[in-house]
């Protein structure tokens, strides 16, 4: 544990995961957002998801675009490979990291803007190829880093900070990923820790494209009165249908149920996903339902949050492309080049 | 008929002017191939306009014992199967040239040339009175015409029918309907010219153990070879056949006979930005990772390039060029993405090019690209154009040392680390601008880096301190020097004698620019020819030109693109390095290059050089 930049205490009372890991084997070097800034209580639930999961961390790679959002892979999980790619194309790197190596786990981290605006058409595909990944869009409905421009999330009527009303419609991604094809789908709020840290790792386990759309208000430029992406906004209008518990295979059932109220999912590395219904009559297995659901909400200004699809047998691009249980970059020459002798045969078919 | 006829062995251009679709592309190549089979050397292109009403396309064949193997210019024998573009087609003939054609319909006497002597065949009415089936008559009027034209230009029966039996191996109740068709052609040619023509293909032994491929197949070889991997592309032409090319070679060669296992992936991207950025997640991951691609998709992946650039990710790029700019001239050949691809990207950038010249080359330098890319960390572009991508072309057989060895270049493994290995990502250790890279996943706790395409210091931290930006992008330079020790050397043809005068050429100019040295040499002019086979120039290549006072850069580009790059990065005065460029669409010709490379030796006396025999 000698390269990690963060100074560490090595205090004998740290609660270790059963790999022998602190938290602090999670954490990242220190965030240089805003103070508030919602995307660090996300890179926060990240971390203490991952050391709940116990998953060793570099068995993680991290990617990115461009934006406060993307910057956030540098402050957790400092040792896995982080890549803060370019604006709106962190899913084509993704998908291309994914290709090359089955074996990790890829989380990939964006913007409203990098994956609503500029990386819409590289959301959509890397959707709809079945990119196995967790994909967590950091939505404030703003351009952060430019300094609070709208963003293609924002909603219609909204307010800017300088007073700007948004004329535009916005897209709503988890909408959009359920329509592309993605089979784990939730909406999250960066306020909203007990609720957030159990959607990710829902979203780590699950082996398909999953998506997190993760409403994390902007202090700096989206938290005032007109926003619909503000701390009280959310918090007034945030409607759980859901709350989620998840279990890996191996640990005791700790959480207290509420009665009558549960649907286990058993995702197919053997993890099972508890959801806590908050609305009775909500199924997190209808993709059309869920699509309608969400559409519903929407009118009556509420902005639904939870597990909102899971497809338990889910299928994934390596499927389809049936690659080997191993990565493609552990293949050697003996796998890779058909040598001299088969040149020769293909020569001779060639005259 | 015409009084003038011209006459020559093994050395004339044979034209076919089709329809798209009518079936004639196989019976071409059965055309081409059986030059091939009597040991004559042919080069054959095909030509086929991108939007133009019903659809012609041309397969023109230039038949050579001397092995020129660059398109020459002017047409000797034309085979006119489409009446819309009978007029062009016919008005391109050289004097003393033949015409066949379908005689079924007669035309009135003004679609034909004086000088030109015509041939005419009712093909229709055989194929007519020969088949029932509509989709028959079609199909067999090519290969009757194949039979013809071995009558008329002497051609051995024996081997077509033979080759004809090859191509339906598998097929075989094909074999002899076919078979029967070509005899027909031939024996309706004799009753009906009764002699050959004075063109005349004679069994030769030029051919020897040459293999006859397109480039675009051959570079996807060369990929297989190379270790490729992951294959993200979006369709252009020409390099489409590149990306299918690998799909063919990698079902041969990389499928788990037992578990159906496929050791590739190929994924059909949504846009070309996506094909690069897919590509540098796999190599970033450690996978060998490529995309074709031609221009246009190259302006598109340009902020990646940098990216790539910048963060040291290998790639490998096959660029399949052709005349731009925007959508120009899709189905013409060009070598305008020089400078695109040099220098692509913003801020300060500057790639490795490999400038195969057919496809030999383009599988040995598809295959060396990966190791460059790895090895250097930084893409890397093979530089083919749609004259040798799309064409079959007669080059050596492929080699391959058994003992070669995939080179990963610098990587660190978990045992390295373990044993203490001082990891830092952009840390020169060697001294070459090289530095040291982990894949993802290596070890639990070293080794890990955040890759960025803002400023980072040589522990891939991010910077915005001056003095550490500096430092990074001085050893890109350094690494880029490197670069010019590890690119295939160039090339040299010396004239017959010593000489100050030289001619700088690079990719698909080679066979034509190597026929145009031969013929100034026959005129006594003295020009030494150097081949660039890859950017950042080898130290050879400056060497050779200071050595010269004055040198013809010959490519097909408007504006002289290498002679551009040669200038900014060798620091040559430009006065010293003449621009002959050819930028029709069409391929240069050895015509072309002679009559310029003369006409700027010897201004006063040079007669227009015509290499029609007579
Ligand atoms: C090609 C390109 N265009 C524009 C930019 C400038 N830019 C950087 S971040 C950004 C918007 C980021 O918004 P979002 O993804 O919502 O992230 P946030 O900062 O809000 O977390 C823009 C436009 C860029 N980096 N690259
Ligand atoms: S500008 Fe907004 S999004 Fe960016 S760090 Fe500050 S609060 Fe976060
Ligand atoms: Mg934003």
């Amino acid at each position: 544990m000698s390269f990690l930049p963060k100074p560490k205490l090595h205090h004998p009372n740290l609660p270790t995961n059963k790999l022998g890991y602190t938290r602090r084997d999670y954490e990242g070097t220190i965030s240089t957002l805003c103070a508030g800034c919602g995307h660090d209580s996300i890179s926060a639930a990240i971390v203490q998801a991952v050391f709940e999961l116990e998953i060793e961390p570099h068995r993680i790679a991290k990617l990115s675009g461009i934006g406060c959002s993307s910057k956030t892979p540098n402050y957790f999980l400092n040792p896995a490979h982080g890549f803060n790619s370019v604006h709106g194309r962190m899913p084509s790197v993704a998908t291309g990291a994914n290709l090359a190596n089955r074996e990790l786990i890829y989380l990939g981290v964006s913007g409203d803007g990098d994956s609503a605006s500029i990386g819409f058409g590289q959301f959509a595909h890397a959707m709809r190829r079945g990119v196995d990944m967790c994909y967590i869009v950091e939505n404030n409905g703003v351009y952060g880093l430019t300094k609070g421009q709208f963003s293609a999330t924002a909603d219609r009527g909204s307010k800017s900070k300088k007073g700007q009303v948004n004329a535009d419609e916005g897209i709503d991604l988890v909408q959009m990923a359920l329509s592309l094809g993605a089979t784990y789908v939730g909406r999250g709020f960066s306020g909203d820790k007990e609720q957030l840290v159990p959607l990710i790792q829902g979203a780590l386990l699950h082996r398909g494209p999953a998506l997190l759309d993760v409403i994390s208000p902007c202090v700096a430029f989206n938290n005032h009165e007109g926003s619909t992406r503000s701390f009280d906004w959310v918090r007034a209008h945030n409607e759980a249908v859901n709350r989620l518990d998840v279990i890996v295979g191996r640990d005791e059932i700790v959480h207290a149920q509420e009665p009558g109220t549960v649907d286990e999912v058993t995702q197919h590395d053997g993890s099972v996903l508890r959801l806590r219904k908050l609305a009775p009559d909500y199924d997190a297995h209808d993709r059309d339902g869920a699509i309608s659901y969400l559409a519903e909400r929407k009118r009556a200004g509420e902005i639904v949050t939870g597990l909102l699809f899971v497809d338990p047998e889910p299928s994934d691009l390596h499927a389809a492309l049936r690659t080997p249980a191993a990565g493609l970059n552990r293949l050697g020459d003996a796998e890779l080049v058909p040598g001299a002798a088969a040149l020769a045969a293909v020569n001779a078919s060639l005259r | 008929m015409s009084s003038r006829r011209l006459s020559a062995v093994n050395d004339f251009v044979v034209k076919f002017a089709n329809v798209n679709g009518s079936g004639s592309a196989s019976a071409n190549a059965l055309f081409a191939k059986s030059l091939l089979r009597m040991g004559v050397p042919c080069a054959p292109r095909n030509i086929f306009p991108s939007n133009i009403q019903g659809l012609p396309t041309w397969y023109e064949v230039r038949v050579s014992e001397a092995g020129w193997l660059g398109a020459r210019g002017g047409v000797d024998f034309m085979i006119q199967m489409n009446p819309q573009t009978w007029d062009k087609d016919v008005a391109s003939i050289e004097p003393g040239g033949y015409l066949f054609y379908d005689s079924t319909r007669a035309l009135p006497k003004s679609k034909f040339r004086d000088d030109v002597t015509t041939l005419g065949l009712p093909l229709t009415e055989i194929c007519n009175a020969a088949y029932k089936d509509p989709r028959q008559r079609q199909l067999f009027k090519n290969i009757v015409y194949v039979g013809a034209l071995s009558f008329l230009l002497s051609m051995d029966a024996e081997t077509i029918e033979t080759l004809i039996a090859e191509q339906f191996k598998g097929k075989d109740k094909l074999i002899a309907p076919n078979v029967e068709a070509f005899r027909m052609g031939r024996e309706r040619a004799k009753e009906t010219f009764g002699e050959p023509i004075g063109l005349v293909v004679r069994k030769s032994d030029q051919v020897g153990d040459k293999i006859f491929i397109e480039g675009n197949s051959a570079a996807s070889l060369g990929a297989v070879y190379g270790g490729a991997t992951v294959c993200a592309w979006y369709p252009i032409t020409p390099s489409t056949s590149l990306a299918e090319g690998f799909t063919r070679w990698c079902k041969k060669f990389r499928i788990d006979a037992a578990t159906g296992e496929q050791r590739f992936a190929i994924v059909q991207a949504e846009d070309e930005l996506a094909s690069i950025g897919m590509v540098l997640g796999a190599a970033w991951n450690g996978a060998r990772a490529f995309t074709s691609t031609s221009g246009p998709g190259i302006s598109l992946m340009s902020e990646f390039l940098g990216l790539a650039y910048f963060a040291e990710i290998p790639a490998v790029l096959f660029n399949v060029q052709r005349a731009g700019p925007s959508t120009g001239m899709p189905t013409r050949t060009q070598q305008c993405d020089v400078l695109a691809c040099a220098y692509a990207s913003h801020g300060d950038t500057k790639h490795v090019l490999l400038f195969p010249e057919d496809p030999y080359e383009a599988f040995e330098f598809g295959a060396q690209a990966f190791d460059l890319a790895d090895r250097l960390q930084t893409p890397v572009f093979v530089m083919l154009d749609l004259d040798i991508g799309m064409n079959e072309r007669l080059c050596k057989p492929f080699e391959w040392d058994p003992n070669r060895k995939l080179d990963r270049g610098k990587v660190v493994t978990a045992e390295m680390l373990e044993n203490g290995f001082e990891f830092g990502r952009y840390l020169d250790v060697d001294g070459d601008g090289i530095a040291y890279r982990t894949y993802p996943g290596t070890h639990p706790t070293k080794g890990a880096y955040f890759t960025r395409g803002s400023s980072h210091d040589r522990y891939a931290r991010y910077t915005e301190d001056g003095a550490a930006y500096v430092d990074s992008v001085e050893r890109l330079l350094k690494k880029h020097a490197t670069a010019r020790t590890l690119v295939p050397a160039p090339q040299m043809i010396d004239a017959a004698q010593p000489t100050k005068t030289g001619a700088l050429f690079y990719g698909s100019t080679s066979p034509a620019m190597q026929e145009a040295l031969s013929m100034l040499n026959k005129d006594g002019l003295q020009v030494d020819g150097l081949r660039a086979r890859g950017f950042p120039f080898a130290d050879e290549i400056k060497a050779w030109i200071e050595r010269h006072d004055q040198i013809f850069v010959v490519e097909q580009n408007r504006d002289g693109q290498l002679r551009t790059l040669l200038t900014a990065e060798l620091g040559i005065d430009p006065a010293k390095l003449v621009s002959m460029v050819h930028f029709d669409g069409s391929p240069i010709t050895a015509r072309f290059i002679h009559g310029a490379i003369s006409k700027a030796l010897q201004p006063a006396n040079v007669e227009p050089r015509r290499r029609i025999a007579s």
